[in-house]
């Protein structure tokens, strides 16, 4: 089996036993990513000396018998984690030229951990996006039809592995950026419960809903990656102080008799057909395999998408106020006065994307319409939990749909906001909940992929990454590949 | 939901944003087609219902008020746009 193809249990074991270094796996991702990164502009920036760097270290701790999992393993980092010395720029003009003075905890963990760092992916401007098509840095092509947008906002982590390009990738998750792009290019995605990985260094859009997570191509890549980002971090003020369970332990786990409930407003009206036949044809899987269905209702999902559209632009317009033209990032040329420098810096900085979702917020957080929307929305944002809790006593798991539809063509959405707002629709309501949820592969519909959304209670991440392998052991719909790379 | 160009230049420079008179309606329709959508939630009463401010039901932790990062002011201001002795430069902001 080729490097790139070879799973991260594989490539460790093959590491540890000399029979490749982490020198010719990182030569040879880079040379991938030189041979196809063009057709699908995954990468912001290529780390190609630092790669080569942390691969000779990682092969002398090889030599020296010191390597955990993933030591020697090329990854790639959205570039919305802060890397020491390596641009980061959120897929934005403001921060194009931003070095950032230290590393986020999550790039620093993995580091630890002896990954090698292939590079900074693409994404859609500060994380507002679900096609990739917002970064400044161009849109992201989907692999499986570059016609097609790979989802976002994690567009290029998710690009890049289903590409073969990095065995796995960091991605962020507010409302689905990274379940909806795993779901778009038939790759394994999960986002962790709230507060699970630290957020310390991940520039911030909306700070009671963003969580780290981890995209790879199957469950037992994830649940290594996992393992090397969660933990408590006393520099991120919402980090759980829990311990962090065996996720690659509890993978082989029987799953007979898991009660799995299958949400009814998620199989109705707006989802695809095509997609909705997939899902059902794990569901059946799952069957199968000895699990036990139930069907589940949350009469409130409905309303997430329009709490969220309060919700994250409201904390966006507030973290995102830090963009002042001042301290870092872009300065317009001679002001004319502060004022003229704090307008003119934001606006020729943010692209129209953040600017549509900062107004929002500075609308719904002004003098008069506060409880209104902000108070209302987070009343909406309390029953859409409840709704979750009263799940969770009938099931162990929840199943659904990712995405509402399979990958759609560049620019089909672009002069659309609210449109593109529902590409989100059944993954909102977790981050509202602050639930972990993870996308995997469903057999694919008319040849593009098709992603099954599993969503578990509070930090019941081993859980479902054990549902995950199971039905991945099981079946292959994880390992189709786009034809071309 | 229909915002008005006044209150479209209001929200911008509220937030801090130029945005050319000419472009006032245009943006306007687009921002009250978000507000349409989030209008939805009028249909659900919430009287009676606490609102969620945050996922974890979890209390503001404290630290010892002790010295934990060393000053790096230099390292820190190097990619600021305008800097002299250790100051961040704007504009002239007294006349």
């Amino acid at each position: 089996m080729e490097l790139h193809e070879q799973s991260i249990a594989q490539l460790s074991r093959r590491l540890g036993a000399g029979e490749v270094s982490s020198t010719e796996l990182t030569t040879h991702m880079l040379e991938r990513i030189r041979a196809h990164d063009a057709a699908l502009n995954c990468f912001i920036t290529v780390t190609e000396e630092t790669a080569l760097a942390q691969a000779k270290t990682a092969d002398e701790r090889i030599a020296a018998g010191q390597a955990g999992p993933l030591t020697g393993v090329p990854i790639a980092h959205k570039d919305i984690f802060c890397t020491l010395d390596v641009r980061t720029s959120c897929g934005s003009r403001m921060l194009e030229n931003f070095m950032s003075p230290y590393d986020a905890t999550v790039v620093g963990k993995l580091q630890q951990a002896g990954t090698v760092m292939l590079g900074k992916t693409n994404m859609d401007e500060f994380a507002m996006g679900s096609s990739n098509e917002t970064s400044y840095f161009g849109p992201v092509r989907n692999p499986w039809d570059t016609g097609t947008v790979p989802g976002g906002s994690s567009g290029g982590s998710a690009a890049a592995v289903a590409a073969r390009l990095c065995v796995a990738a960091t991605g962020t998750d507010t409302g689905g950026s990274i379940r909806q792009p795993a779901a778009l290019t038939g790759i394994t995605g999960l986002k962790p419960t709230y507060g699970r990985c630290s957020r310390w260094g991940m520039v911030a859009f909306a700070s009671s809903l963003d969580q780290a997570g981890p995209m790879a191509r199957s469950a037992e890549d994830v649940a290594f990656m996992l393992a090397g980002i969660a933990g408590f971090d006393e520099r991120d003020s919402t980090s759980a102080q829990r311990p962090v369970d065996d996720y690659a332990g509890a993978l082989g786990n029987d799953i007979r008799g898991v009660r799995i409930g299958v949400v009814r407003e998620f199989m109705g009206d707006g989802l695809d057909a095509g997609v909705g036949a997939s899902v059902l044809a794990a569901v059946e899987e799952l069957k199968r395999l000895g699990a036990e269905m139930v069907e589940i209702s949350l009469p409130n999902a409905g309303l997430s998408v329009p709490a969220y559209y309060v919700v994250a632009p409201a904390e966006c317009s507030s973290n995102l106020a830090r963009f002042d033209g001042v301290r870092y990032g872009h300065r317009c040329e001679d002001p004319k006065d502060l004022e003229d420098l704090y307008k003119r810096s934001r606006s020729e900085g943010f692209g129209a994307e953040v600017k549509r979702r900062i107004m929002i917020g500075t609308y719904a957080l002004s003098a008069g319409y506060y409880d209104a929307y902000y108070l209302k929305a987070q009343k909406v944002r309390q029953l859409i939990a409840d709704d979750f809790r009263q799940a969770f006593e009938k099931c162990d798991v929840i199943v659904g749909p990712t995405a509402p539809g399979t990958a759609f063509r560049l620019g089909e959405k672009a002069d659309d906001p609210v449109s593109m707002y529902l590409q989100d629709i059944y993954t909102i309501a977790v981050n509202l909940a602050g639930l972990p949820g993870m996308s995997i592969p469903a057999p694919a519909s008319d040849g593009m992929p098709v992603g099954l959304q599993l969503i578990g209670s509070y930090f019941d991440e081993a859980r479902l990454l054990n549902v995950a392998h199971q039905l991945q052991l099981a079946t292959d719909w994880h390992r189709q590949r786009p034809a071309g790379f | 939901m229909s915002l008005t160009s006044d209150e479209v230049a209001k929200i911008a420079h509220l937030a801090r944003l130029a945005v050319e008179p000419q472009q006032l309606e245009a943006l306007g329709a687009e921002l009250s087609k978000i507000l349409d959508l989030v209008a939805e939630m009028d249909a659900v009463d919430t009287g009676q219902v606490t609102p969620m401010a945050h996922p974890l039901e979890m209390a503001q932790r404290l630290r010892e008020d002790l010295v934990t990062e060393p000053i790096a002011r230099e390292r820190y201001q190097a990619g600021a746009p305008a800097v002299e002795n250790g100051l961040f430069l704007v504009p002239k902001v007294i006349e």
